[in-house]
């Protein structure tokens, strides 16, 4: 392995992680908040960065373009709740569905499959160009997100959202309206999406139709990184969303390092897997072997 | 206070698993009454409960709470009439949250959640204050997870939350079947307490005919998916087991033998 290129790559790692981290905090809402297991991560994250960029194009305000990535997201999110909540379509497929169709919506943004953007024409919030602008500016998204939701989290709303991903029936029984409650947490967790889809388009200088391929796998798997690797140190509901944003930054080093060793980028979307899977099997596997110490405990006494 | 008009409630109507629950089931509550519920597994008891909280709808009938039909109303729009304490303790409490923000999630029940924080200091003094009258030391444990708790914990903390907004009406769907006989009787004494001290309405299905006959002020016996005995006033003041058993075999033209109320 080539150190110097390793530790080259490493930057370029952080700013990738920062800026796939709020995807990432996106999916803890619904993976880990709501109980949901939301497929419209794949789609969504395109529709952010397609409408971003076309706005863009068209000379809008780059901030002004984010906040109609961010409400893009959201109306991707709604979707996939009306699905769920209103025709009863179970949650894997809803997302599914919307996914599916959001590939004819994003390539009817962009007219086509790839729209460049150069940041020596356009006044771009961050590009690869310059990693440590983008590393800080994307840190200090992050660091604004995590401190809005925590706020959000911890108010009646935001608590009975929490409330319904935890236990649905005692939500309902105290009165809760458990549907609303579902389509509003789908519709923040795409909106953080949508927001990190026009982020990333910039970073990398184009919106494509394939960029969100995969993306629920890599927001999952920072997602369980963070809970895995920092979930004993982080309890604070703000502090979960920092493991979650190290967990995004953690993958990216690790991808940095597969690459180094020789892969191909397109053997990237197995190691993706490989490694989902890895840290989903650590907490099952432990479990296991704390039930079957249990057991031996009893037969023993 | 609470009218049930008729109601009917068939599960997987059509198919071979076709279970008729509720068979023009009838009953009238007055304010205050304490009503226990005995009867066989199958009898329609918990459905008769899970048909006043709308956790679906029933094919036919009415269901009226302090003069509002209800009938028609979702589950959550119901909640603000009802208080329940559900037989899992699990059921009745959010594991992951913390206690006090559970008590904080009952004491909004019937109120528009919105963008306000969502505990105050104040109601954190109110909920100390209550906590303490469980005796059951967690006033001290405030920000404790309640998934930490036990079931007996659980439970006595659900029935306060259950009662943090006077509901009109009270259900109890065995909520000590799940606990040991001690903390049972703990739960128990707590529900009769809280009952008392509030005028409460409430309905409490129990599989313990000793329970059944020293709680409240009314028993009534379901079975085959309506009521088949009840017992109120000075008639259920006067009445014992063997009575009951004697009255059940009448009343189903059968023994009443295939149950766990037998055994305790």
């Amino acid at each position: 392995m080539n150190v110097t290129a390793l530790m080259k790559a490493v930057p370029g790692s952080v700013a990738q992680g920062l800026i796939w981290g709020l995807l990432a905090i996106g999916v803890y809402i619904t993976y880990k908040v709501l109980d949901y297991a939301d497929l419209t991560v794949d789609g969504s994250l395109c529709t952010g960065g397609a409408v971003a960029v076309m706005l863009m194009l068209s000379g809008y305000n780059p901030y002004v373009a984010l906040i109609c990535a961010g409400i893009a997201g959201m109306l991707a999110g709604l979707v996939t709740g009306i699905f769920h909540v209103a025709f009863g379509i179970p949650a894997i497929l809803s997302g599914i569905l919307t996914q599916l169709g959001l590939y004819s919506v994003n390539m009817r943004i962009m007219g086509k499959s790839n729209q460049a953007i150069s940041v020596d024409k356009y006044n771009l919030i961050l590009s690869l160009r310059d990693v440590p602008k983008a590393i800080l500016v994307s840190g200090i998204f992050c660091a604004v997100m995590i401190t809005i939701l925590y706020w959000f989290f911890g108010t009646e709303l935001g608590r009975s959202i929490r409330a319904t991903g935890n236990n649905e029936n005692m939500s309902r029984a105290q009165g809760i309206n458990t549907k609303t409650t579902k389509v509003i947490g789908l519709m923040i967790s795409n909106g953080m999406v949508g927001v990190a889809g026009a982020l990333y388009a910039q970073y990398q200088g184009n919106a494509d139709v394939n960029m969100g391929r995969g993306a629920i796998v890599i927001g999952l798997a920072a997602v369980i990184i963070g809970g895995v690797l920092f979930g004993k140190i982080f309890r604070n509901f703000a502090m979960r969303l920092v493991g979650v944003i190290f967990g995004a930054i953690l993958y990216f080093v690790v991808i940095a390092i597969v690459l180094q060793l020789g892969l191909e980028t397109t053997d990237l979307k197995l190691v993706s897997a490989l490694i989902v899977a890895a840290f989903l099997a650590v907490p099952y596997i432990k479990g296991q072997h704390r039930i079957n110490g249990k057991k031996g405990g009893k037969a023993n006494a | 206070m609470l009218e049930l008009k008729e109601i009917y409630k068939t599960f997987n109507p059509n198919s071979p698993s076709e279970k008729k629950a509720l068979k023009g089931l009838n009953l009238t509550l007055e304010q205050g009454d304490f009503v226990t519920i005995i009867g066989g597994n199958g009898a329609g008891k918990s459905t008769m409960l899970n048909a006043i909280s709308g956790v679906w709808p029933v094919d036919s009938g009415q269901i009226v709470i302090d003069g509002v039909d209800v009938t028609k109303l979702p589950e959550h729009k119901r909640a603000i009439y009802l208080g329940r304490v559900f037989q899992d303790p699990m059921t009745g409490t959010a594991a992951d949250m913390e206690i006090e923000e559970n008590l904080a999630l009952a004491y909004r029940r019937g109120q528009t959640r919105g963008l306000r924080w969502g505990i105050t200091a104040k109601e954190r003094g109110e909920y100390k204050t209550l906590l303490k009258t469980l005796d059951l030391g967690l006033e001290s444990r405030l920000r404790a997870k309640v998934g930490l708790l036990s079931g007996g914990q659980r439970q006595a903390l659900t029935l306060l939350m259950a009662t943090l907004k006077k509901p009109k009406l009270l259900l109890l769907d065995e909520h000590t079947a799940a606990l040991d006989p001690k903390t049972a009787a703990k739960v128990l004494a707590l529900s009769d307490r809280i009952i008392e001290e509030h005028g409460l309405t409430a309905l409490m299905v129990t599989h313990n005919m000793k329970d059944a006959i020293a709680h409240g002020n009314r028993l009534i016996m379901m079975g085959d998916g309506h009521i088949v005995l009840d017992i109120k006033g000075e008639e259920k003041k006067k009445l014992t087991v063997e009575d009951l058993l004697q009255k059940f075999s009448v009343a189903s033209g059968s023994e009443f033998v295939n149950d766990r109320a037998l055994l305790s």
